[in-house]
């Protein structure tokens, strides 16, 4: 378990049943304290306690059911439109809990932006996918402006080059692998601090895996990710830090080489080794 | 162990060798039970078609001959002294003048031997009431003949009209029959002498109502039936989409919601007439609003059609994929701007389906307007929403009560016509339907 | 071969696959311990044959750790293991290697003995048996604690070596002496010594299979230097206290 030197809050969880390892708080871009989710009268996530570094790519795994999505989910507040969810405790982002009351959760999107499993691109031309969320949220004064955005995103996005030429074509006509891209394209157009990636992969081929994996790493750079995904060798790949969720609760949270050669956590390693789940 | 899985895979061979034999067995009566279910199918469709064709064909053939017209094309002498005796030329005076006169000398001038009161009374009942007027509107065109004679085409009345179709039978003994012989042979003559002329029925479609068969025409009865559909479109399309998109996005899951639902569902079931009975009480007596007004036949066909809508509507909001809402709510759009950037214009094409659809039922709907009296004998062309008017099915209900022969096609071409709006309003909302269909 | 979680894979190809391995290590390692015993067995009996024996049978062993090699490799293509069984595929790796080296000591101590028989006993024979079964006892310890996958055993056999070194040093002191007192001795004395040397280097190795359990175990390298006993081979002159 690694232990940061210089911590100066450190949140002792008595381990109960084999519970969590919790990373300390320092300088932490998102912070989870005590989060529980309910779904009506079922706990679907219980007391998460959890740090998100920044310019870190985390990855959440665990077996189907387990949460991850769920508390993915409730970074950017987009539970809130599913009815009779209730979220408790604090999940601060830079300090401030995003479930305050005086939190625009409009504004709040803005800066964490997610991509979806399944490629969603809006019907319409590609200029328009990547140009909508910076219009609607006023970050473009003029044309001209509003251009330079959507080819820094396509760039950014790696998409820019099979693009070029086709931009007033509709996006649902690109491959899935493109479509996924575009999707990358649109969340950073309105230029995020955090990305939340649900399963980005799981529709795609190997190629274009590899590829938004590559991305994935590039990106990490200038924002902070959080992806949520069922391959191991992904979330080995892919991320700094891994966190293990099972049966609604965080068991394990780690470096990526630790939970992967030498996780502390008898769940853990039997999930990770194929013993279950 | 070799021998074991050697048994296991021959067994295993002989149960699906088993099982092929079973399927096989099987086939033959699937595919003949299928081919019945297609047989029936067919029979079904075959049935339907012959159905709407022998509809089709009984219309057409009663209606067709509405579409052409009979008129008396004779020289009729235009005598200075009777039409402008101080030769002003002044419209007025030539307006005022005794048209219904000059225009039976001129027949009688065509058969000089008719002299009795009573035979004269038979011989002019030839002509259509409309008669003079025909004459007058020839003589303003062209003032120059008046001392002179004028080539006129005056209409005929409408059992002679009858008489030309031959829709009278003159095998059937005078006293059951609308004409006297002496009245078919006087047409007959003027029939030989080329005097009768046929030509398009242009009064059908520029006239209004008229008890006159021969003047009967739809033109006010189009005109109330489009101002109704205007006035029930313009209230109906946003009130109902408004309601369907706060149903299906921003209502709350409760006992009141669904309470609402079930009465809307319940109301699109309500018989038509319990519409027009509302419309009575609260438009008309409660109100005050003008009777027979086009605009109260809006409203309550607007009643009638919200529910049809509504329905529609929230089906095809229904079936906007949420990836694309959650797409735009992770891009953080606010949920008004969700429905108004991608939910709205996904669903338009569900929603303007199901508005032609129901404005097409507006359009041939009678029972409830006839509750809010659009079943006067409106003559006039309304002109405007305010006017009274009556609806192109209201129209051929009253012409189909009529016993007049010439009223039995002209109900049929008016059906025509009313058909051949419902099949265009219906194609139109087949082809946006595939115009905009999209794949997800 | 004993099962280590209560559940063990979902793929049961792997569970068997892993335990596969296993047990060409522990077969590996037995062949190892025989050839030991054998060659020690050829210079206390002055047996030739089994010497011989004892050096064809060194092959063998090289073939198990090609087999091992190979295993290892194509386990972590197609398996793509994590944590603990990736540490048990690694640490079977350097085993078989460490194995490996200890096969070819004892090929070598046969081949000394060979050339020894050809000559007149010689005294301080008697020591290499001692050393023989002391080092004997420590490979087997250690593959019971390898199958066991104990640490208490490996960190036994770990520290115990610090006893083969001591009797290293006390057995060089001897001839040293032996060779001192007359020089025909020299050259049995000499071939002795290579004998002890290659005895001792046996329970190095052993000792870095215990190190490689460890890993395996606790997922940690030791960290600390194993406690060596006196060094008489080493060039400063030795102090006597």
């Amino acid at each position: 378990m690694k232990t940061s030197p210089s911590a100066q809050t450190s949140i002792e969880i008595p381990p109960t049943a084999g519970f969590p390892l919790v990373s300390q708080g320092e300088g932490a871009k998102i912070a989870a304290r005590d989060v529980n989710v309910f779904y009506g009268d079922k706990q679907a996530l219980r007391n998460i306690a959890l740090d998100i570094k920044p310019n870190e790519v985390t990855a959440f795994i665990g077996p189907s059911g387990c949460g991850k999505s769920t508390f993915l989910r409730c970074l950017n507040r987009m539970n809130d439109i599913i009815d009779g969810c209730r979220v408790t405790g604090s999940i601060n982002l830079d300090e401030e809990d995003i479930y305050h009351r005086r939190i625009d959760v409009v504004q709040l999107r803005a800066r964490i932006g997610m991509v979806f499993q399944k490629p969603n691109p809006f019907p319409k031309s590609i200029y328009e996918n990547v140009a909508y969320g910076p219009r609607i949220h006023g970050l473009a004064r003029n044309k001209t402006d509003l251009d330079e955005i959507v080819q820094t995103s396509l760039e950014r996005a790696g998409l820019l080059g099979e693009v070029k030429d086709r931009m007033d074509q509709p996006g649902t006509g690109l491959s899935g692998g493109q479509q996924q891209r575009l999707c990358i394209a649109r969340a950073i157009a309105v230029n995020p601090e955090v990305i939340l990636m649900d399963e980005p992969c799981s529709a795609l081929d190997p190629i274009a895996t590899a590829k938004i994996e590559e991305l994935i790493d590039e990106l990490r750079q200038n924002y902070t990710i959080v992806i949520v995904t069922h391959s191991m060798q992904q979330a080995a790949r892919v991320s700094q830090r891994t966190a293990f969720f099972h049966l609604g609760n965080l068991v394990e949270c780690n470096d990526t080489e630790q939970i992967f050669t030498n996780p502390q956590h008898k769940l853990t390693q039997g999930y990770i080794t194929g013993r279950f789940g | 162990m070799d021998t074991r899985s050697a048994q296991a895979a021959r067994a295993a061979q002989a149960g699906r060798s088993q099982i092929a034999e079973t399927v096989n067995a099987g086939l033959g009566r699937r595919y003949r039970s299928e081919r019945r279910f297609r047989a029936y199918g067919v029979l079904a469709i075959v049935l339907a078609l012959s159905m709407l064709a022998t509809l089709f064909v009984t219309i057409i053939s009663k209606g067709y001959t509405a579409f052409w017209q009979n008129s008396l094309n004779f020289e009729v002498a235009l005598p200075a002294d009777v039409i402008d005796p101080q030769g002003t030329r002044d419209p007025k005076v030539l307006a005022s003048a005794n048209y219904l006169g000059l225009v039976r000398d001129a027949l009688q001038a065509q058969f000089p031997e008719v002299d009795s009161r009573q035979e004269r009374r038979a011989l002019f009942a030839m002509l259509s009431d409309s008669a003079p007027y025909d004459l007058q509107d020839a003589v303003l065109d062209n003032p120059g003949a008046i001392g002179g004679t004028i080539k006129v085409r005056v209409s005929l009345d409408d059992d002679f009209d009858m008489l030309a179709k031959g829709h009278i039978n003159a095998d059937l003994p005078q006293d059951q029959r609308r004409l006297t012989d002496v009245q078919v042979a006087w047409f007959q003559s003027l029939e030989q002498r080329g005097m009768v002329e046929a030509h398009f029925n242009t009064a059908l479609f520029t006239n209004g109502d008229s008890r006159q068969a021969e003047s009967a025409g739809i033109l006010g009865a189009v005109v109330g039936s489009l101002f109704v559909v205007a006035v029930t479109l313009a209230l109906s399309f946003p009130i109902g989409v408004a309601t369907a998109v706060y149903l299906e996005e921003f209502a709350p899951k409760n006992r009141f919601t669904d309470l609402i639902e079930v009465n809307i569902n319940n109301l699109a079931a309500v018989p038509s007439i319990v519409f027009g009975l509302l419309g009575l009480a609260v438009f008309l007596q409660f109100f005050g609003l003008p009777r027979s007004a086009p605009l109260v036949g809006g409203l309550v066909l607007t009643l009638m059609t919200l529910p049809t809508i509504i329905i529609a509507s929230r089906a095809a909001l229904k079936s906007v994929p949420p990836s694309i809402r959650e797409a735009a709510l992770g891009l953080g759009a606010s949920k008004l701007q969700m429905i108004l950037h991608h939910v709205l214009p996904l669903a338009m094409p569900g929603m303007l389906t199901g508005t032609i659809i129901g404005m097409a039922q507006a359009l041939g709907e009678s029972a409830p307007l006839l509750m809010i009296g659009m079943v006067a004998f409106v003559v006039d062309i309304p002109n405007g929403p305010l006017d009274p008017a009556t609806v192109l099915p209201v129209q051929i209900f009253l012409w189909a009560d009529s016993p007049e022969r010439a009223f039995v096609e002209r109900t049929s071409a008016a059906i025509m016509v009313l058909l051949a709006f419902l099949v265009f309003m219906n194609a139109a909302a087949v082809w946006l339907r595939k115009r905009f269909e999209r794949r997800w | 071969m004993v099962a280590r979680d209560a559940n063990g894979h979902t793929v049961r190809s792997f569970e068997e696959e892993l335990n596969q391995l296993t047990n060409i290590i522990v077969r590996m390692g037995g062949l190892a311990e025989a050839q030991l015993a054998g060659a020690i067995q050829s210079i206390v009996r002055r047996d030739s044959d089994l010497a011989a024996r004892m050096v064809a049978g060194d092959a063998r062993i090289d073939e198990m750790e090609q087999e091992v090699h190979s295993f290892t490799v194509r386990l972590l293509a197609l398996r793509q293991p994590l944590a603990d069984d990736l540490r048990a595929i690694v640490g079977a790796l350097k085993i078989s290697a460490e194995l490996e080296r200890i096969g070819d000591y004892a090929a070598n101590v046969a081949k000394r003995a060979l050339v020894l028989n050809q000559n007149q006993p010689v005294k301080p024979v008697a020591g290499i048996p001692q050393m023989g079964r002391l080092v004997q006892e420590i490979v087997n310890d250690v593959l019971d604690a390898y199958v066991e996958r104990d640490v208490e055993k490996a960190m036994a056999v770990w520290r115990r070596d610090e006893e083969v070194d001591e009797l290293h040093t006390s057995l060089f002191r001897e001839l040293v002496t032996y060779m001192m007192e007359d020089p025909r001795n020299i050259t049995p004395s000499t071939h002795l010594m290579f004998i002890a040397k290659n005895i001792e280097r046996i329970g190095d190795h052993a000792t870095n299979i215990a190190e490689t359990i460890h890993f395996l175990v606790e997922g940690k390298s030791l960290t600390q230097r194993r406690p060596k006993g006196r060094d008489a081979t080493q060039y400063r002159p030795t102090q006597e206290d």
